[in-house]
């Protein structure tokens, strides 16, 4: 909605927006912009903005001594797995609930939504429990599984609220020209749900890459994701900074890159389609 | 065009997803209850028998509870309040006419991306360290003493942190409403000469009630559960121990598994109550 406004106006709005928008976005700039510096520099007083001798010496440190890329490893087959896995499973419900609605679809979708709020805490020791007595405690697979089943409602509705928007009209138009069901759901369906599966795949990549709970409270040191090697820094080589710098900057990169272009897909997912 | 073969095949590509649901939420819920009647200390002779509702007692009459009622309370309304408000205004700003529009937003929203255990720790030591943390730096220069945020003014701290990173949320969520807002209604009204004030309050403010609504449920089953900034953080020191880590310290920490199941069916029925409220909308928008 682009409203005339004068310049002048519209300098004023520019030149505040930027301001709240880098004031909002300066703890990120300054950890990656310590993570350049060295540990004396990071703790410089009066602090320097960016003014030091640039260098990749913390990234170094931080890979070997901490043994990053296992961390990284972890991350990605934990967040990755339970996408894929999700996916498996939520693509035909969401596409049955969407094409073949019955009486009892909109009580399941928001049923599915409401184990959503179970507070993880209220459930932790069972979930404990079971994972020593089934040896998953600190293991990929028992973490690609919990992650799988909390954002698995998410998941469904995403799907859900893409797939409704699919008009039948061609679906019928197709058959009537002949088409099979095999031609249907290879030509017509799959092209028009990949935008709203990828969009859906994004987010629940994101939101498992985050997760801080469970991933925090069920590994130790196998299947520890970067969400726990973080947290590790917390004392005493929290205090430096550079370093701290380094690793954060690691856990963030990639989320960050992904995250801007997943924003649309954002508001949908965390509403369960409220606000579009 | 639904056939009785289609619908069977649709209750088949459903199971899945419904079965895995449903033991996800009913195995555990129905182990925290029976705990919850069981005394039950893992390290101290396990299961010691029936305890009846001893343990709900217990719980809420230990002397922690009221406080970390209170802190609950505290941190929930507090960035609630903190983020709604930004939210608005900022909303409003990033609908505006400018240049660069893109960057700014991808800017704003970035906070949300970090994991809570980077957040949480680049706050606690990079900012609010009392010796080299920036907030130090800034208050020696304008010649006062630095603050110790995390064990001086521990909960406001952490509703510090908590809020930068859901203002982003808020933020895009209201904008996504506000751009949804029929632009000829508010030229009309400016026509008109309605100050901007007015406008606000009767046109913008009314249009964004919806939306403002979803954030505060959505974020209060979010905010009801934050653990990761505390666990970094306090570890729950310095009267920052809410509810949902008072019983993370129950189960885990001192073991006492009963007295924790307790404090979560607690923690279950008060997310319920707000979750009611949520769906409620949620299920309306699904009629239309």
């Amino acid at each position: 909605m682009a409203r005339a406004v004068t310049p002048r106006r519209k300098l004023i709005n520019t030149g505040l927006a930027w301001a709240v928008g880098l004031l909002i976005f300066f703890p990120i700039l300054w950890t990656i912009l310590t993570s350049f510096k060295t540990e004396a520099q990071a703790i410089a007083s009066p602090p320097i903005f960016l003014g030091f001798d640039w260098t990749l010496e913390n990234y170094s440190v931080v890979m070997e001594r901490s043994n990053y890329a296992r961390f990284l490893w972890n991350s990605i087959l934990i967040a990755g797995g339970s996408t894929i896995l999700g996916l498996i499973v939520a693509v035909p419900a969401a596409w049955s609930m969407a094409f073949v609605p019955s009486r009892r679809t909109k009580d399941i979708l928001l049923w599915m939504l409401s184990t959503k709020m179970l507070p993880a805490v209220g459930v932790l020791y069972p979930i404990y429990l079971l994972f020593i007595q089934l040896g998953l405690l600190d293991s990929r697979a028992g973490l690609v599984i919990v992650m799988m089943l909390i954002n698995l409602p998410i998941i469904v509705w995403m799907l859900y609220t893409y797939f409704r928007e699919i008009p039948v009209e061609i679906l019928e138009a197709a058959r009537m020209d002949g088409a099979t069901l095999k031609e249907e759901v290879l030509y017509i369906l799959t092209p028009m749900a990949i935008p709203g599966i990828a969009s859906t795949m994004l987010l629940n990549f994101i939101l498992a890459w985050n997760e801080a709970f469970w991933t925090l409270n069920l590994t130790a040191v196998n299947a520890a994701p970067l969400t726990a090697f973080i947290a590790s820094y917390s004392s005493p080589e929290g205090l430096f900074f550079a370093k701290l710098s380094a690793a954060s900057t690691m856990a963030i990169a990639p989320i960050l890159i992904l995250g801007w272009f997943s924003q649309k897909q954002l508001v949908r997912g965390l509403t369960f389609g409220a606000v579009k | 065009m639904a056939t009785k073969a289609s619908r069977s095949a649709a209750r088949l590509m459903m199971a899945p997803a419904v079965i895995l649901l449903l033991g996800w939420m009913l195995v555990p819920l129905i182990m925290t209850l029976w705990f919850s009647f069981r005394t039950y200390l893992p390290l101290r002779g396990g299961d010691l028998g029936w305890a009846g509702f001893d343990n709900y007692v217990r719980f809420v009459s230990s002397s922690a509870f009221w406080p970390a009622v209170q802190t609950t309370l505290v941190i929930v309304l507090g960035v609630l309040i903190i983020t709604v408000c930004l939210g608005i205004v900022l909303a409003i700003l990033l609908d505006q006419p400018m240049w660069g529009q893109g960057v700014v937003r991808i800017l704003v929203i970035a906070p949300f991306f970090v994991m809570p255990t980077v957040s949480a720790l680049v706050w606690k030591n990079m900012f609010m360290d009392p010796v080299n943390g920036l907030f130090s730096h800034l208050w020696r220069f304008f010649g006062a003493d630095p603050v110790s945020w995390l064990s001086d003014a521990a909960t406001p701290s952490i509703i510090m942190i908590v809020s930068w990173q859901w203002l982003p949320f808020a933020t895009l969520i209201l904008l996504t409403a506000i751009q949804s807002l029929d632009s000829e209604q508010l030229e009309a009204a400016e026509m008109d000469g309605a100050p901007h004030l007015k406008r606000f309050w009767f046109i913008i403010l009314p249009h964004l009630s919806r939306a403002i609504t979803i954030v505060i449920l959505i974020q209060t089953i979010f905010l009801l559960a934050i653990f990761a900034e505390i666990f970094v953080t306090t570890g729950g020191a310095f009267g920052t121990r809410t509810l949902s880590y008072l019983i993370f310290q129950r189960v885990l920490e001192s073991q006492n598994v009963g007295l924790g199941s307790a404090g979560g069916v607690y923690a279950i029925i008060l997310a319920n109550i707000v979750a009611i409220f949520l769906m409620r909308i949620v299920g309306k928008n699904l009629d239309n």
